[in-house]
């Protein structure tokens, strides 16, 4: 066997069994998720920042709309969807760059590790944080703070960790652009700011200008945001709410297609 | 391993220029060279991950980096890839995961990792974690891994780099005894000309170009030089010799 063409060795694959290398395998996928957690044990300054820093946001919200509780019932429950997702795209963003940047990546890619495997195994590791994470967040904001949800605490949580998955993927997804840590710090008011200001947070897509309006249709911060307020208003799950979590899980798992086709096993 | 016509792009750069060569199995072979003149590139091309290679480049029977060969070549690379807040041990434990997946693995697996630890001399540090060791150590670490599986090829980038002599020596000693006894065929670079006697074959390498392809004794006798660093410079001499007689009869 030899290879002749200019494209390299990837030629003649296509002609062999992929024996050692499957798209997706649930061993490898937990190993990697394992390896993810274990990294993150040996950094409990940064498990505290990720798990008090959204709980202590909402205790001052809550202070700062003393007088409104309606205010804060509209601003807590949005938050409860961005914390995760920016949390999450931090961490993630960083966590891969590091990856690329010190050569375990390269390392992995040229063992039979799919690409599938690599990125279920990050999600899968910051997804149950974001769990953690939410569910800390919402139980304070529900019981300690009188954040007044009509719906269920659940259907908070579910779209708490669409919300992060989303983040991971982001993350995973800008980090392929980000040379250093400070670029991919960047990321974060390039990608997550304008969203941020677009969601619905600050006031109702409906008053904003159309071409504003328009844009924002189009960005998933807008849903996860919208998600959270109809379980906020409503008992049951509106169709406006299954269309939102329908288009951030779908949103998220694109990102995480688009995050996967930046790894290339072979690279100049 | 065999190369014919292995030439390499990188942007616009030609980094390897039609090299051929035949690396024997069951051998050290050593690639020698100054610093920029491709052998990381090579390396990288033999195992896989370099874009835009052309030409031939076969790897135990396989061209390089059919995903085959994944768990058959343990490479390591120049500056130590490993995760700096995990331990020894579960730095091992997790690339032995990828390696060989599955609880039913899990006994293997442990004793993998112990005999890796042990072939690299860190044991007294199987718990310390590897972003609070030295320079050296890390790089055994990254060794370690390229170790687990038992793979036939072993391609390591300057392994010894950075290294005080005597685990200079230890680790020559080990590539020796991984190449005797389990029978793995090694692909060692360095830019250090005095570890070229250690090897049984020597490839020396310059711009992009192979100067020699022949055992350490062949090549001094045939330059009739008394080290292999001199055997280089004579060769390199030779080589620029050519280039200005080829351009000066243009």
């Amino acid at each position: 066997m030899s290879t002749t063409a200019t494209t390299g060795a990837q030629a003649h694959h296509h002609a062999q069994p992929r024996t050692h290398t499957r798209a997706l395998s649930a061993a490898r996928t937990t190993a990697t998720a394992a390896r993810v957690l274990r990294q993150l044990r040996h950094d409990p300054r940064t498990i505290a920042l990720m798990l008090l820093v959204p709980c202590l946001m909402l205790v001052l919200l809550r202070y700062v709309f003393d007088s409104s509780p309606r205010t804060f019932d509209n601003i807590g429950a949005s938050l409860l969807g961005i914390f995760p997702l920016i949390t999450m795209f931090l961490v993630t963003s960083i966590a891969t760059l590091r990856e690329r940047t010190s050569g375990t990546l390269e390392r992995l890619l040229a063992m039979p590790l799919g690409k599938g495997d690599l990125i279920a195994g990050y999600a899968l590791a910051f997804g149950s944080v974001a769990i953690i994470q939410s569910a800390l967040a919402t139980g304070l904001a529900l019981w300690f703070l009188g954040l007044d949800v009509t719906g269920s605490a659940w259907l908070l949580l579910l779209v708490a960790l669409l919300d992060a998955l989303l983040g991971t993927a982001l993350g995973l997804f800008v980090s392929a652009f980000a040379a250093s840590e400070f670029q991919a710090v960047q990321f974060m008011p390039a990608v997550i700011f304008p969203q941020l200001l677009l969601c619905g947070l600050f006031t109702a897509r409906s008053n904003m200008h159309p071409v504003l309006e328009a844009i924002s249709d189009v960005l998933p911060m807008s849903y996860a945001v919208d998600g959270m307020n109809q379980v906020l208003r409503h008992t049951d799950m509106t169709t406006t709410f299954v269309r939102d979590v329908l288009i951030v899980a779908g949103c998220a798992l694109l990102v995480l297609g688009l995050g996967a086709a930046t790894l290339r096993r072979r690279t100049v | 391993m065999h190369a014919a016509g292995l030439t390499v792009v990188r942007g616009p750069r030609t980094v390897l220029r039609g090299l051929g060569f035949t690396v024997p199995r069951g051998q050290i072979t050593g690639l020698l060279g100054p610093s920029g003149c491709g052998k990381s590139t090579l390396m990288r091309a033999i195992v896989g991950t370099q874009a835009k290679v052309s030409g031939t480049l076969d790897v135990l029977g396989r061209p390089a980096g059919h995903p085959t060969l994944r768990t058959r070549v343990g490479y390591v690379t120049q500056s130590p890839s490993v995760y700096d807040d995990l331990t020894v041990r579960q730095n091992l434990d997790y690339f032995a995961a990828i390696l060989d997946p599955g609880r039913a693995a899990a006994g293997r697996r442990r004793d993998d990792v112990t005999r890796a630890i042990a072939d690299v001399d860190l044991t007294s540090h199987t718990d310390a974690l590897a972003g609070n060791l030295s320079g050296g150590q890390r790089g055994r670490v990254s060794l370690a891994v390229a170790l687990l599986g038992t793979p036939e090829l072993l391609v390591l980038d300057e392994p010894t780099v950075g290294l005080d002599p005597v685990l200079r020596r230890d680790l020559w000693n080990l590539f020796h005894h991984l190449a005797a006894t389990r029978g793995a065929t090694l692909l060692v670079s360095s830019h250090v000309m005095d570890e070229a006697e250690r090897c049984h074959r020597l490839l020396l390498m310059r711009e992009g170009e192979i100067l020699a392809d022949d055992t350490p004794d062949a090549l001094r006798t045939r330059t009739g030089a008394d080290t292999v660093e001199a055997a280089f410079l004579h060769l390199v001499d030779e080589a620029v010799a050519a280039g200005r007689t080829k351009e000066s009869a243009r």
